[in-house]
């Protein structure tokens, strides 16, 4: 079920659709006339200075936010299913440690796998057990990236995912970003630093969308 | 059912390494209640012709106050983000989550309630009472509570605000509540006043998850 279908649907596969998308937020045009199709196995780099809308266009997205106008269609009903979702926070509660942050999360959004070997990955081996609260804010990042370590999604959302990640980590999370749109992974991410080549970049702007094509494109 | 189960356990733990959330409201319950003797009277047939409706306000009271801050460390720390893009219904997590907040607010105010109802000199006759209707009454507090606390989750501060949405609902339970302890401390039948609250708790535990994980939809922007 979490796996990405067949390597040579999951090429070519539209996965989302957006039409004319625009949202406002506090009388100021965050964005409009967004057209874009992204399929499965692209990056998506989504730029802007800061209040650009980045988080809010993800929002819109993954279903946070409500407040927007055309058209915003995932390829199935059940999409959920197949999400993997990281905010702009990283979703970590400082009473929980990181194993039971993990499970948490991996319970609510029903994805299988080893959240120790998911940790392990993700450099936070032998701090299972340490309260979150204790962990720095780059460690706390850490527990929210190791999803991207356990079963793949069709689709992956994520919010500033290098924020507070350190040089190894920067190159890692790059090397897992690539291995599931490789494997069919369609990625959506909000950062200024570039996954690699053939990346997908949309900027926004002043009101406006642009996309930039990749070198892939 | 598992994702139940998980959320039960994580939301016990949580709640469990945070003890002032816990101890807060039982405190609170029985500061208000140890005070009423001082500054009224000890005389034991006047505290008793109070205590039924001082027991409840301050049981109320004690609810509300624990309900601030049901969500807003979930919305803070970006958990609520997650459950509300989860491919399960938000409704399963939050029905944990307000079982697991009763379980360890709402149950030790129930639980302490025949010491206070003694203190105030309520005959050793009516404690069953007490204990049966705030039994039946904490937790449909809770879950009221809650549809406000989801409400106002997004607000930076909601605890006035959520006190004004949620205390004309709370109403029919204090009535009812405070009404069954007076009926048992008069002699008279309380199974009817009883019954009644049961069917409150019946709506609340029915219908009210399903508004609050409503509410907390709305709070995030949709």
């Amino acid at each position: 079920m979490s796996q990405p279908s067949t390597h040579s649907d999951a090429e070519t596969a539209p996965r989302l659709v957006l039409e004319q998308l625009s949202c406002e937020r506090d009388d100021r045009l965050l964005f409009s006339g967004l057209s874009l199709t992204a399929s499965a196995g692209e990056i998506w780099q989504i730029t802007g200075a800061n209040g650009a809308g980045k988080t809010t266009l993800l929002r819109i997205l993954v279903g946070l936010h409500g407040f927007y106008e055309g058209v915003c269609q995932w390829w199935q009903p059940q999409w959920q299913q197949e999400l993997l979702y990281l905010g702009h926070q990283p979703g970590v509660r400082e009473e929980l440690n990181p194993l039971e942050n993990l499970r948490y999360a991996c319970a609510l959004s029903e994805q299988g796998g080893d959240p120790m070997a998911a940790l392990a990955a993700v450099g936070l081996q032998g701090f299972e057990d340490v309260p979150a609260a204790h962990l720095s804010a780059g460690q706390k990042r850490r527990i929210a990236l190791a999803r991207l370590w356990l079963e793949h999604k069709a689709v992956w959302v994520l919010d500033e995912p290098y924020t507070a990640i350190d040089q190894d980590g920067v190159a890692a999370l790059d090397q897992q970003i690539q291995q599931a749109a490789q494997a069919g992974a369609l990625v959506i991410y909000t950062s200024h630093h570039q996954v690699g080549d053939g990346v997908r970049r949309l900027h926004l702007a002043h009101g406006q969308a642009d996309v930039l094509a990749g070198g892939l494109a | 059912m598992s994702v139940f189960r998980a959320a039960l356990s994580r939301e016990l733990l949580v709640l469990w390494r945070s003890p002032a959330e816990i101890i807060n409201p039982l405190f609170f319950f029985v500061m208000v209640i140890s005070l009423f003797p001082l500054a009224i009277s000890p005389k034991p047939e006047l505290l008793a012709l109070v205590a039924p409706g001082v027991l409840w306000v301050a049981a109320l009271l004690a609810v509300m106050l624990s309900l601030d801050g049901l969500f807003r460390r979930d919305q803070e720390s970006g958990v609520l983000e997650l459950l509300l893009t989860a491919p399960v219904m938000a409704v399963v997590p939050v029905s944990a989550k307000l079982l697991a907040h009763w379980l360890l607010t709402g149950l030790p105010l129930v639980l302490i309630s025949p010491v206070l109802a003694h203190m105030l000199q309520l005959p050793d006759g009516v404690l069953g009472t007490v204990m049966l209707s705030l039994l039946l009454g904490t937790p449909a507090l809770t879950i009221i509570g809650a549809i406000g606390a989801a409400l106002t989750v997004g607000l930076n501060r909601g605890g006035i605000l959520l006190a004004v949405l949620v205390l004309p609902l709370y109403i029919p339970v204090l009535i009812f509540g405070a009404g069954a302890v007076s009926a048992a401390v008069d002699g008279g039948a309380v199974n009817g006043i009883l019954a009644i609250l049961g069917a409150l708790l019946a709506l609340t535990v029915s219908l009210g998850p399903l508004a609050v994980a409503a509410g907390l939809k709305i709070s995030s922007g949709n």
